[in-house]
């Protein structure tokens, strides 16, 4: 199975959604079971990837390359490294989780939602893996429809407004960045004859500075949008509030990656000369900083639970595009691992706002309180998904808002301290959440009877909680596995520095101080 | 004269005779051969052997030109066979063979017998013939006059319908004021060169400078009544109306064929004798294709009827027809005839899962009649999913491919601006056509809607137009090479 690996990862969810289209829809839990069943094997099918994975290689491992469509120059060419290992892994994960966390709330056409969550594996994990840019563009868009529906059908009160708000906005950057690709594919033709959109011969195109602007802008647009960085984020809290809970869960923990993950993957190797030019990075800088402190703030007054996580967001993914265009090693590195983070704990969050939305519904933040008393266990998950998406020590945030901010401050102080007091703003909103709910006495009588986490619910946070832990206290796999594509990548736009694991030998010595 | 009518004028003219019998033998055996009972079966199978017999005669014409390559003269080179006309030939084949296959449900439906109807169908795919191998001024227009005059009783054939006969009333005033406009066109070109052949006028033009006053009133007479024909803005008006007002599966036959032969006698006109003078009408294709995509998706937005919706999407992909002839070079001309080979499979397509809505008490045309189609008939609302990501253009799906080309042709030729308003626009156009996907999906129906009206005919045409939909789509492959070869 070694040869075709990734094919297999990319496949199984699709043979998933084949044989869920011949179990009648009425049968409700064997489309859980089988739905479940697929998720779970795309998971395990996955986890080869990572253990027969080679970080101390360059380059992409478990390549596959077809000749899909020659007269265009476009083939079928997957392979990961140490980047996308990672994103590959975080998708089959969350997809699974979210997959099981869906059994009890969605009742309704049960049979199209399983088929429509398991499609989005295929276009996500698609994304994550394509090294033909024709191919990435294909899943890019596939992974749209299926998230329309997820959102339109078993969304919220405004669910088709934020669905197709979602589809808009998020097709709209992408077929602009579809110009920039043929922009790169033309002039790559011109210079070398060769049709091809094969990512590692792209990047050897030769481009006039106000064309490689030109480009960076267009894919700008597609990924910006998708991250999504102020100020594109107004899709973001609608989509994220009228979603189900398990499309908020991999809206927050996955889709939202596929614009950072295309910042590191093709904006930056692609485009090296105009992403380290000094007015586009300020200026990338710049919204990365307003989104951070901006989603904070906004997040500070929502009244609305899932409104302030979905916010959140906003200011966490801040964080991530402004590690890449620190553009240094532990920038790029604690950009990824804030990526993940932001997963595990945005993910926990929106499963916490789910668990109590199933048993009130109603996600005003001012319809509770004291919930600690009634639902303990519930409060010390929250606890836990609180302190990990604030960043406590010991717990993942931390680690990758750290080095971020390392990144950051090594760039420059006033970067650094923009973005310090987004950390500020981000433990208070999330401590004044936790306050304003969970403390306290019992102020709503509906509140009394509430059942405490069942062991469906416990299933899921469990796991997530022992990911965020294992980064936490021993990040070092992350870093050594992201060592050699993020010191490609930076060396390929500043020109050679120091390697990755640097960062962590300092970053320990920070701690011991 | 035995140079009259020589062995090679038989071969090349042998489809369009072949069409024009079967088509006066359709009207003829209506009411005389044919059992009562059996009439309506008879004639669709007796229609759909003539596309067998006239598919064998284009499929001689194929053999012979790719073995022998060139191109093939008759009749002193008024009629020419060539990779480009059979490319056309072969649309037309497909749509009317699907045109046939869904009318016959879709009559049966609307309880309205019309033998003439197939007959009728026959002979506008005779003229189109016309339309894409002729190469003289008065067979092209003869041709153009053939096709539009079976249109103009097609679009009204449903006599009892107000609807239907507004409908051919609007597009018959438009469309003779459109052939006018055209025959003008021809005249002048005429008066230049002294010559109805095609060849002839080119070079004529060709020592005329460009800002000619006479050769500026030529393009653009000429140029109007060709938009009228695609339906591209400013001469879209009488579009839809006349989508809403006939029969959907003359709809679907107008939105395809129709457009389909109507570009195939633009492109020979400009890339024919009017290659020299491109600088005097690419700015008016320009302008005609911002102008098409503006109103069609602005336009369209707001439409409750689902065939006046698609008539407007269907001005907005002519605009972006245009677009690659605006671009103008290998790639964009190759993309117009990818678009065109697209968006006849996927119109067809879309425009077929309406008349499966169709039933006695309900026309299945306004946006609300395909509420819980889901719930209903999840095959047709998936297919139905399948041909609006089409048309909009979202990958794997044939829409794309067509849409690529065109962005590729735009980008290699410096057009950057007209890319970047066509891919926004490719963002609005998303809107209405979800509004179509909300509707069969999230919506539930208020009171209980009819079944629909299968057939395996209709199951047969859907699958074919669904299988090329996604087929073109997901191995673009063999389609890519064979509009390459075409111009060769």
């Amino acid at each position: 199975m070694g040869d075709n690996l990734l094919s297999l990862i990319l496949f199984t969810p699709l043979i998933g959604v084949l044989v869920l289209l011949f179990i009648p829809g009425r049968m409700k839990d064997a489309v859980r079971w089988w739905a479940n069943i697929s998720a779970v094997a795309g998971f395990l099918v996955s986890l080869p990837l990572i253990m027969n994975f080679d970080k101390s290689l360059d380059g992409y491992q478990f390549v596959e390359r077809i000749n899909w469509i020659p007269a265009l120059g476009v083939q079928y060419l997957i392979g990961v490294d140490g980047i996308s290992v990672l994103m590959v892994m975080l998708t089959t994960f969350m997809g699974m989780l979210a997959i099981f966390s869906s059994w009890d709330s969605i009742n309704d056409k049960v049979k199209e939602y399983y088929a429509m969550f398991l499609l989005q594996q295929v276009g996500m994990i698609g994304v994550f893996i394509s090294l033909d840019f024709m191919l990435f563009y294909v899943f890019w868009e596939l992974v749209l429809v299926p998230m329309y529906f997820i959102i339109g059908v078993w969304g919220g009160p405004r669910k088709l407004y934020a669905a197709i708000k979602f589809f808009l906005y998020t097709l709209a950057g992408g077929v602009l960045m579809l110009l920039g690709i043929i922009t790169l594919y033309l002039q790559h033709i011109a210079q070398t004859g060769v049709a091809t959109f094969e990512v590692t011969q792209l990047m050897n195109t030769q481009m006039p500075m106000w064309m490689e602007q030109l480009v960076f802008w267009s894919f700008f647009l597609g990924f910006a949008i998708k991250v999504p960085m102020f100020p594109f984020h107004t899709w973001l809290p609608d989509a994220h509030t009228e979603a189900p809970t398990a499309g908020s869960v991999i809206l927050a923990a996955v889709l939202l990656k596929m614009g950072a993950y295309g910042f590191i993957r093709f904006s930056l190797p692609l485009l090296p000369n105009a992403s380290a030019d000094r007015t586009i990075v300020n200026v990338l800088v710049v919204l990365s900083l307003i989104g951070i402190i901006y989603g904070a703030l906004v997040s500070l007054m929502q009244q609305d639970w899932k409104k302030l996580v979905a916010y959140s967001s906003v200011s966490h993914l801040g964080f991530c595009t402004l590690g890449i265009f620190a553009l240094n090693e532990q920038g790029i590195a604690g950009s990824v691992i804030q990526q993940i983070n932001h997963g595990i704990s945005t993910g926990m969050l929106f499963l916490i706002v789910g668990v109590i939305y199933e048993r009130r519904h109603t996600r005003e933040i001012k319809e509770y309180g004291g919930l600690a008393h009634v639902m303990p266990n519930y409060a010390i998950v929250f606890a836990f998904a609180m302190l990990s998406s604030a960043g406590l020590p010991l717990l993942n945030g931390f680690i990758g808002e750290f080095t971020i901010l390392q990144a950051a401050f090594q760039a420059n102080m006033a970067w650094g301290a923009f973005a310090v007091t987004g950390v500020i703003f981000g433990a208070a909103y999330l401590l004044w959440l936790y306050q304003r709910t969970m403390l306290g006495e019992v102020t709503n009588e509906k509140n009394k009877g509430l059942k405490d986490l069942n062991w469906k619910e416990w299933a899921v946070f469990l796991p997530l909680m022992a990911w965020a832990i294992a980064i936490g206290v021993y990040p070092k796999p992350y870093f050594d596995i992201l060592e050699k594509p993020v010191a490609a990548i930076v060396e390929r736009v500043n020109g050679p520095k120091a390697p990755v694991n640097a960062a962590v030998i300092e970053l320990k010595k920070t701690e011991a101080r | 004269m035995s140079s009259f009518y020589t062995a090679t004028d038989h071969f090349v003219l042998l489809p369009a005779l072949l069409l024009a019998l079967f088509a006066c033998a359709t009207l003829l055996f209506d009411f005389w051969v044919f059992p009562e009972s059996q009439r309506r079966k008879h004639l669709v199978w007796f229609v759909l052997m003539g596309e067998v017999f006239a598919s064998v005669a284009y499929f001689r014409q194929h053999m012979f030109l790719s073995q022998h390559g060139g191109e093939l003269q008759a009749f002193g080179g008024s009629l020419v066979v060539d990779q480009f006309a059979l490319y056309f030939h072969w649309i037309f084949v497909a749509s009317t063979v699907i045109a046939v296959i869904m009318s016959y449900k879709y009559f049966e439906v609307r309880d309205e017998h019309h033998g003439e109807y197939y007959g009728l169908l026959l002979l506008a795919q005779c003229g189109m013939y016309f339309l894409a191998s002729g190469n003289e001024l008065v067979v092209l227009f003869v041709g153009l006059e053939t096709m539009a005059l079976t249109f103009y009783v097609l679009v009204g054939l449903l006599k009892r319908d107000q609807r239907s006969n507004e409908a051919a009333l609007k597009y018959f005033l438009l469309g003779a004021l459109s052939s006018g406009l055209l025959v003008y066109g021809f005249s002048l070109l005429y008066g230049m060169s002294g010559s109805t052949k095609l060849r002839e006028i080119g070079a004529a033009v060709a020592s005329r400078d460009s800002g000619d006053t006479v050769l500026f009133l030529a393009v653009a007479t000429i140029l109007a009544g060709l938009l009228f024909k695609i339906a591209a803005a400013p001469f879209h008006m009488w579009a839809p109306d006349t989508y809403e007002g006939a029969p959907t599966v003359v709809t679907a036959y107008l939105a395809a064929a129709s457009k389909a032969a109507s570009l195939a006698l633009m492109l020979r006109i400009l890339l024919g004798p009017l290659a020299s003078s491109r600088d005097v009408w690419m700015p008016i294709l320009a302008g005609a294709a911002l102008l098409s995509m503006t109103i069609g998706n602005i336009a369209a937005v707001t439409q409750t009827n689902t065939k006046r919706l698609l008539a407007y999407s269907s001005i907005n992909h002519a605009g972006y027809i245009l677009l690659g002839i605006v671009a103008g070079n290998q790639t964009g001309i190759q993309g117009v005839l990818i678009y065109t080979m697209v968006y006849v499979f996927m119109t067809l397509g879309a425009f077929l899962v309406l008349t499966v809505l169709c039933r006695d008490t309900t026309t299945g045309e306004d946006i609300n009649d395909l509420h819980g189609l889901m719930r209903r008939s999840p095959a047709h609302a998936i297919w139905m999913l399948i041909f609006l990501l089409s048309l909009a253009g979202i990958p794997p799906t044939a829409g794309f491919i067509g849409k690529y080309f065109i962005f590729l042709s735009l980008i290699e030729t410096g057009h950057y601006w007209l890319a970047a308003a066509a891919a926004v626009y490719v963002a609005v156009a998303i809107y209405y056509y979800f509004r179509i996907v909300k509707s069969m999906f999230v919506d539930k129906e208020e009171t209980e809607m009819p079944a629909l009206s299968l057939s395996l005919g209709t199951r047969v045409a859907l699958a074919a137009t669904g299988a090329m939909t996604l087929g073109i789509g997901i191995y673009p492959e063999p389609f890519v090479k064979f509009a390459q070869q075409t111009l060769r």
